[in-house]
């Protein structure tokens, strides 16, 4: 029945915390190869559903399965960068390090030097445009640097599904297009899977060809055009939501008076819209 | 007059047998501490450090009043104030720091009322400064086989761990996607940070124990951006603050009225200059970072 072209399949998830249910029967599919945008408002869900792809959050229901694996069995097949992780400039690391780590992180005893390994490390470092500050400690870094050098500390082990827990936050307006074209590069030339999580769609528009919108712990998948529709999104929060695109740009705007709108869906986009 | 070497190692200084043992557990506590050293400032732990060791300066009071070994004493305690770390398990920095600075506060308060103890009730005058600050001259010969046995221990679970600890101490994210088990690589850290600190309680006290176990780590994480390297390197100045500090104490009989100074003193002074060293050129390097690195926020 499973068509050998699906790389993710997350059917019927449901993740609950003590009072709180953050995922309800949240069911899509990506094929090989796909972008996938998972958009939603911080609080939505998304690190939830990236991690419950991962498998380092247990599930209330439902079941994941990877390149026709269940998740348990799927370890080495995906690839995650986190969001902004703190790293201090104290740390005595170097990008390079950290790449290496990558691929070597688990194994136990002293790291013997290999000419192979330093060589796929030098690869990594120039497929992510990270060769310029290899030898910098990875803490004085710039934003847009870091997220560049976890890239590739993702990539090193040749994953088929890569998970990326928004890379664009934080970032300068060029570091934003500068990560979404390496992405795009990392997605076609590698022929790797991309899920990316925004709470803002729209640097993501030209680049994604599917998105998975989370919004009071639901979701609705498919192209931009099927799901970023006034319809869906009313459905998704359960009060009418506004569609706009303007000059290429969507901005998604919550209707009526503001105390019909629950706190939790602050989307940025909205924001954008409300002010002048 | 004319002996370049008996003016810098005052006559015996070989031959004395509290040396010789100053030396051996003081080097192996300072190696040790240095290595564990680096991880802890990694992993952002340094006040949790220092709250273990003086925590097990309850323990070492206690020894006093109990008649066993001191390492003994430091050790116990050392490990049960780690294993309420691990069990409260607290994620949140703010919250960590406030509950470490409680559980500091709570171990020097037993240790004063079991300091009193040793004092009034035994006739050990000296159990303050030994706890505390440490009297490296008067370590019993019989502990070197244990302190050995503990530090070559660390020493080797740290070589089989090296990578899961390192990654694991940068992202505990990062360590788990690779399958890394953090809980047990957070405990065995912890485990091995009481050990280290023990060692050094028993060389320079509880309270100083905190500078062998940030001070080289933290000297040579500003010289040097390779993680092999810097604790290569911590646990090289270590050994030479501890060296330095032995033989400073030893002449200093020599030209202090009494019996010369504290070895913990000159080691501890040591430390410091040479992090002061490490520091100065760090700290022109480091502005200019942050004029190059990109403020990110829009």
């Amino acid at each position: 029945m499973r068509s050998v072209n699906e790389m993710l399949v997350v059917d019927q998830v449901s993740v609950a915390f003590p009072g709180r249910q953050v995922l309800e029967r949240v069911s899509f599919t990506l094929e090989r190869g796909a972008f996938c945008g998972l958009i939603g408002a911080n609080g939505s869900g998304k690190t939830t559903l990236l991690r419950s792809i991962l498998g380092l959050q247990p599930l209330s229901a439902g079941a994941i399965s990877i390149d026709g694996l269940p998740r348990s069995r799927a370890a080495g097949t995906i690839g995650y960068v986190p969001q902004k992780i703190q790293l201090d400039s104290d740390i005595p690391l170097r990008a390079r390090d950290l790449v290496e780590l990558g691929l070597t992180g688990r194994r136990l005893g002293l790291p013997w030097p290999s000419k192979a390994r330093a060589r796929l490390v030098d690869e990594m470092l120039t497929a992510v445009d990270a060769q310029g500050f290899a030898d910098q400690r990875v803490g004085n870094l710039s934003g847009g640097q870091q997220q560049r050098v976890l890239i590739a500390h993702a990539l090193i082990r040749r994953p088929k599904l890569l998970l990326l827990d928004e890379p664009l936050a934080n970032l300068d307006i060029r570091a934003v297009a500068e990560i979404v074209a390496l992405l795009r590069r990392v997605a076609g030339g590698h022929g790797i899977t991309l899920l990316v999580s925004a709470h803002d769609m729209n640097p993501l528009l030209g680049a994604m060809d599917r998105i998975v919108y989370l919004a009071n712990g639901r979701a609705a998948s498919g192209s931009t055009d099927d799901v970023v529709r006034t319809e869906v999104l009313s459905g998704l929060y359960g009060y009418h939501i506004d569609v706009l695109r303007v000059h290429g740009r969507v901005l998604v705007v919550a209707a009526g008076s503001a105390n019909e709108i629950p706190l939790n869906v602050a989307d940025p986009s909205t924001h954008i819209a409300m002010v002048p | 007059m004319g002996d370049p070497i008996g003016m810098v190692f005052a006559p015996g200084f070989f031959a004395s047998a509290p040396v010789q043992t100053a030396m051996v557990i003081g080097g192996g506590a300072a190696i040790v501490s240095a290595i564990i050293g680096v991880f802890t400032i990694i992993r952002g732990q340094s006040f949790a450090g220092h709250a273990l060791a003086d925590v097990s300066s309850a323990g070492g009071a206690a020894s006093f009043l109990l008649g066993v070994s001191p390492m003994l004493g430091f050790l116990g305690m050392a490990v049960l104030a780690a294993g309420a770390m691990e069990l409260l398990g607290i994620r949140r920095a703010q919250e960590r720091d406030l509950v470490t600075g409680i559980v500091l506060g709570a171990g020097l308060g037993l240790t004063a009322l079991l300091l009193y103890f040793d004092v009034t009730t035994r006739s050990t005058t000296g159990a303050t400064i030994s706890v505390m600050f440490g009297s490296m001259f008067g370590i019993p010969s019989s502990l070197i086989p244990p302190a050995v046995l503990v530090g070559g221990g660390v020493i080797a679970v740290v070589i089989a761990i090296y990578r899961p600890l390192l990654l694991s101490s940068l992202d505990s994210t990062l360590a788990e996607v690779q399958g890394i088990n953090v809980r047990l690589i957070g405990l065995l850290h912890l485990l091995m940070l009481s050990l280290a600190v023990t060692l050094a309680a028993m060389t320079i006290g509880a309270i100083l124990s905190t500078a062998l176990l940030i001070g080289p780590a933290a000297a040579a994480l500003r010289v040097t951006s390779r993680p092999g390297a810097a604790i290569g390197l911590a646990a090289l100045i270590g050994l030479g603050s501890v060296a330095g500090g032995v033989l400073l104490a030893y002449d200093s009989y020599d030209w202090t009225p009494g019996h010369g100074w504290p070895v913990s003193f000159f080691i501890v002074s040591i430390i410091s200059a040479v992090y002061l060293l490490a520091a100065l050129p760090g700290r022109r390097a480091r502005r200019g970072a942050v004029i190059s690195g990109n403020p990110e926020t829009v």
